[in-house]
This record gives C-alpha cells, structure tokens and sequence, in this order.
C-alpha cells in the first residue's frame, strides 16, 4: 500500500517554526503586500490576464461579489486515485465538501447553464470540475462545452482536471476556446507523490508507486507548458498535506510559476474519518490555520496566490458562499421554455462594472489618504460579512467569517474560516459558539454587524475583542480605524498587545494534531 | 469466463464503460452491469482487464471463478 501511515505522517510533520524560517531564508519574509484584500488585483498582473479574469468569480477577489459561477457535473469518471478523495461521494480534487445531487448529461447540463445564466444574468462562468475528472470522459465534457458555447457565447468556459490526460486534449481545449483551466499539481517528486496517489490508470495499464506519479507530474507540467504555450490562462491548485507535501510545495509553487501557471491556489486538506478517504482513515490530519496562512505566505512572493477560494461543491450555483443550486432542480429546467438574451445579460453587467469602478476609485482615494503609521505590528481580524465589502452580517447569523491581516501597509484579505460545517445540527448552541470562537482564536477581534451578550461576553473572555462600532461601514475603512486605535492604546499601555494561538480551519482538523 | 461487477460497491462512476473494449458494460439503475456474453476478460485487447483496472473501488469488477489468467493473486 502506498499510503502513508500515521506515523511517518506525523514524525515528518512540519513546525510551524520552521516553515516561517524557510521562508524568511528563501525570500525575506512573507509580507509587507500593501494594499486592499484583492488577490489577483489590476496591479500585479499583467493587464491582459487581468482583461480575462477580472469578471471571473474565482479567480478574483473582488469579482466574486460581483459575479458568479456555476458548476455541472456530467463525468463522474477518473482515471486516478487520489488518496484524500473517496470517490462514492465526491471529487476533493477541485473544490467541495459534500455531494452533487445529480449527474447530468450534456444535453441536460446545457440546458439548465442557459436556464441559470438567464435567470442570474451575473452568471459569467460556466465550469466542468468534476466529481472525477473531465479529461477522463471527455467526449461528455467536450459535447456539454459544445452546446454551451452554441447556446450562451457570452460565458467563460472553465476546465479544472489532475492533468493526467491533459496533454491529449489541447488542441480541443483551444478549439472551444476554454478561457480557464485548472490543474491541481500537488508534488513534482514522485517519491512524496507516491504517498498521495496509490494508483493512475494510463494508457490501458495501471500503474502504482513511484512510476505512477512520475508519469503523473510529467503529465501534468507537460499540459501546463503546452497550455501557456497557447495563452489559456492555466490556475494550479494544490492540497496541503501535513507532513507530507507541505514544504514541498512551495518547490511545486516555483515549478509551477516558471512554466506559466498565473495564479496558485493552495488549499487545505479536509480530512476526517467518515468521508471515508484513505487520509481521513489513516489519521492523517489537515493543517492549521496558521500552517496554511505561512504557506501561503511563502509562495506569496514567488507569484499571486489565491485565498479568497471556498472550496464549493462541484454542482454549486450562484455567487461564492451563497448557493442557489436548490432553484434550479433538473425537473423543473427540462420543464422551463428559456430564452437566452445575451444582450440584457450584457447591459446589466454593464451596471455591475460602472458600480465597481465608482466603488474601486473610491478605495483608491481612500488608500492614498491612510498614513504609514510606522509600526511593525501584525494583527488579525475577523469580519462578518454579507458581501459588497462591508460589515453588515450578525455574529449569530455568519456562515463564514472572512480575515484579514492588519498592519502599517492596511487591510490584507488572507482567507476566510467557514464555521456553517460546525453548526450544522446535533450541535447544542454552547458547543457551537465553541467552535466558533476556535475558527477565529488567532484573531485579536472580529467585526460584527450586530452580536447578543452572550456571545459578546464568551468571545471577550477568550480574548477576541468583539467590534459592532463599524456595523454597515466598509470593512477596509474600519479595520484601519480599528488598528490605528488598537495601536494607539498599546503605546499609551491602556493593553498590552499578546500574541494569538492558532485556529481550526475545519472541525476535527486539530485531532490528530501530534 | 465473464467479470462481473458487484452492484453494491460499484459508485456508478462510468469509468469502466468507455474503457471496455467488447462494450460489455452499460449502466442500470445508476450503477453499471457488465454484459457475461459480451465480457473477453480483455484477453487479445490488453494486458489486464480494463474495468477491473481502472474502477476506483477495489474489488468491485470481479472475475466468477478463477481462471488460468487469474491462479496467481495479481
Ligand atoms: S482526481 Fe478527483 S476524482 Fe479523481 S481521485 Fe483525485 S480527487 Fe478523486
Ligand atoms: S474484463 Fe474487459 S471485456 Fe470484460 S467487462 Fe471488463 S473491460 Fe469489458
Ligand atoms: S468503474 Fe467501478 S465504480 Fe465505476 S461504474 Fe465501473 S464498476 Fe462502478
């Protein structure tokens, strides 16, 4: 058996520590980005790329409030095994914890894209992400691209495959003129490869071990040149593995950049044991918080990062962290008469961009005005929020609350903690305003719209200072007041800055922490 | 002598189909049957069974009964 046990999971686990000075060694030190929370911003891409990515959910920041995306799923099949994917529920390989509902064929999938981008004419993305891979059925991923891009010229194609079989189907993947596609890359060493896929299955043979996963990241990089080579903008994503790839990656973040790729997005393991995957089985735990945000960090300066990634299901609809997918039930779709007007789509966009560019110009002058305060202080925070950059979500309400690094550059985006999971049923309120508290326990306060006393007096007493004073004001604006404030009670010894510890990033992620 | 697939593990992933080179296999019911007049065990297409290979859920395409091609454990 290839897969790791937890022993070598655990005695090879990397310290926090030590990442941070890997770090430090390689390329000064992780930070010191100024700016606003955007990743994959106007100002660090090239503007071509920003041209294409700029309305496109996922791939930044700041569109997905704007825009949304829609996924179908309609070839379930792989041609590899992955160890943190059980593939009787779902593919982790892209995004998604939890099930798609429903396999659709292309017709089908078709049909409900034209229904959905009518009916949210925001919808700019159409992807194929899986359960599975879609370059291991590809005449079922080609036929729905096909239909689609009769139907609705106007929407993004998106593509997210392990690579395997990428370097047979560029020709096609240009022909549909795919403006996106995904590779997860999570290792260019077969032998840490070898611990996170047993098996591949390729050119009638299956392969285990060491050759496997040669073959596989020869594939892989292979499909990524070929695929710059032909301007398709190319995205990797990769899982962060505890022990197992986690330094690793920031080898495969340089590999990955020098043949093209333009954006990376790590993204943390989920693993417990009944998603019944050979990891959540075998112990092997999920980083912290804290790992992920020094990864990141690491990679940061080597090229962009993604962090603003939700890990959706792969049948979501709808903007990022709302799903609509329940109003859109197949029946009804096959049922529905849609007509696909590309012209309304287009003026209400139009709408959406004149809103934004007001809204960015006015961040910008914002910027201009917030003084360096020259301290070297770094701080985290939490914001509830319902979108549109302000804090305006109750505390008991959050589904997910999004953080953001403060320090004398502003307000840095660095990720969001999800805390709908923990909730969800058989939770008593205590034991889940508990695990509220530990998804956010890195940071020193968190905003809120609105927050009862309870919960006001629990945080307090953990040492996340809750902040209702900005309810409804833009989350920049007020983090940077609040900073400013919390430094100058620091200097004049009314408190005493502490560091934070870490936090959970999904339940159980802690567990098997060694 | 035919594989079959154990309908109880098998997720109805469809890998197995487009991969058999008799077209043995078609899905019933939301899992996938393999057809015993159609099945070869690949022998003349390929080194090892197809289905067997490449279907995600160990165990799942089995063979009836043990074949020459089969004594040995794989
Ligand atoms: S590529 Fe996706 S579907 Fe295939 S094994 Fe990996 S995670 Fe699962
Ligand atoms: S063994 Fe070969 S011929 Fe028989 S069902 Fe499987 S793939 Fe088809
Ligand atoms: S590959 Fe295996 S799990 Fe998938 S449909 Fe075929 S028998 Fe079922």
């Amino acid at each position: 058996m290839d897969a790791p046990t937890q022993q070598e999971a655990s005695s090879s686990a990397i310290e926090i520590g030590e990442i941070t000075k890997m770090i430090a060694e390689k390329k000064g030190c992780g930070s010191g980005r100024a700016g606003c929370g955007s990743q994959a911003s106007r100002n660090d891409l090239p503007a071509e790329t920003w041209e294409k990515v700029k309305n496109h959910p996922c791939y930044s920041e700041e569109a997905h409030h704007h825009y949304a995306r829609m996924h179908v799923a309609v070839a379930p099949a792989c041609n590899i095994k992955c160890n943190y994917c059980n593939r009787k529920y779902d593919c982790a390989n892209e995004s998604r914890p939890g099930v798609v509902s429903e396999r659709l064929t292309p017709e089908q999938a078709a049909k409900k894209v034209v229904a959905v981008a009518s009916t949210i004419p925001q919808m700019t993305v159409l992807g194929i992400a899986g359960p599975g891979d879609p370059l291991a059925n590809p005449e079922k991923t080609f036929k729905t691209f096909e239909l689609v891009r009769g139907a609705a010229p106007d929407l993004k194609l998106c593509l997210s495959t392990n690579g395997l079989a990428l370097p047979d189907h560029i020709d096609t993947i240009t022909k549909f003129n795919v403006d996106h596609v995904t590779i997860t890359i999570n290792m260019i060493d077969p032998v840490i490869g070898a611990k996170i896929y047993p098996w591949i299955f390729y050119k009638h043979k299956r392969y285990t071990g060491i050759q496997a996963a040669k073959i596989l990241t020869d594939r892989q990089l292979q499909g990524l040149e070929m695929l710059a080579a032909r301007g398709v903008l190319c995205k990797v994503n990769s899982v962060m593995i505890p022990g197992i790839n986690d330094r690793h990656l920031l080898e495969v973040n340089k590999a990955v950049k020098s043949r093209g790729a333009f954006l990376h997005n790590i993204m943390p393991l989920i693993s417990s044991p009944e998603h019944g995957t050979v990891f959540g089985l075998n112990g092997q735990r999920g980083p912290t918080a804290r790992e992920l945000k020094a990864l990141q960090d690491g990679c940061e300066g080597e090229m962009r990062m993604m962090r603003h990634c939700r890990q959706c299901r792969a049948d979501a609809v709808g903007l990022l962290g709302e799903d609509r997918r329940a109003e859109f039930t197949t029946e009804e779709i096959m049922e529905m008469n849609v007509k696909y007007d590309v012209e309304s789509r287009k003026g209400y966009q139009a709408k959406i961009e004149e809103e934004r560019a007001a809204k960015t110009a006015a961040e910008r002058a914002d910027l201009t005005k917030r003084a360096d305060n020259g301290s070297d202080l770094k701080l985290l925070v939490a914001v509830a929020t319902k979108g549109a950059g302000l804090i305006n979500e109750h505390f008991g309400h959050a589904k997910e609350f999004q953080v953001y690094e403060l320090s004398s550059g502003g307000a840095k985006f660095v990720g969001h903690r999800r805390i709908d999971l923990y909730c969800q049923g058989g939770y008593a309120e205590e034991g889940c305003l508990a695990t509220i508290i530990g998804a956010i326990s890195d940071c020193h306060a968190v905003f809120i719209a609105k927050i009862g006393g309870r919960p006001r007096a629990e945080l307090i007493k953990a040492g996340v200072e809750p902040v209702d004073q900005y309810a409804h004001e833009p989350i920049d604006k007020a983090t940077i007041a609040w900073f400013e404030a919390y430094l100058d009670r620091v200097n004049s010894g009314t408190i005493q800055h502490e560091e934070r510890g870490d936090a959970a990033i999904r339940p159980r992620a802690l567990t098997s922490a060694a | 002598m035919p594989f079959k697939i154990i309908a109880s593990q098998c997720t109805g992933c469809s890998a197995c189909e487009p991969e058999c080179p008799n077209v043995a296999i078609a899905e019933k019911g939301g899992t996938f049957v393999i057809d015993p007049k159609k099945c070869t065990e690949c022998i003349g297409h390929f080194d090892e069974p197809q289905c067997v290979a490449v279907c995600p859920v160990d165990n799942t395409c089995v063979i009836d009964t043990s074949l020459a091609r089969y004594q040995e454990p794989a």
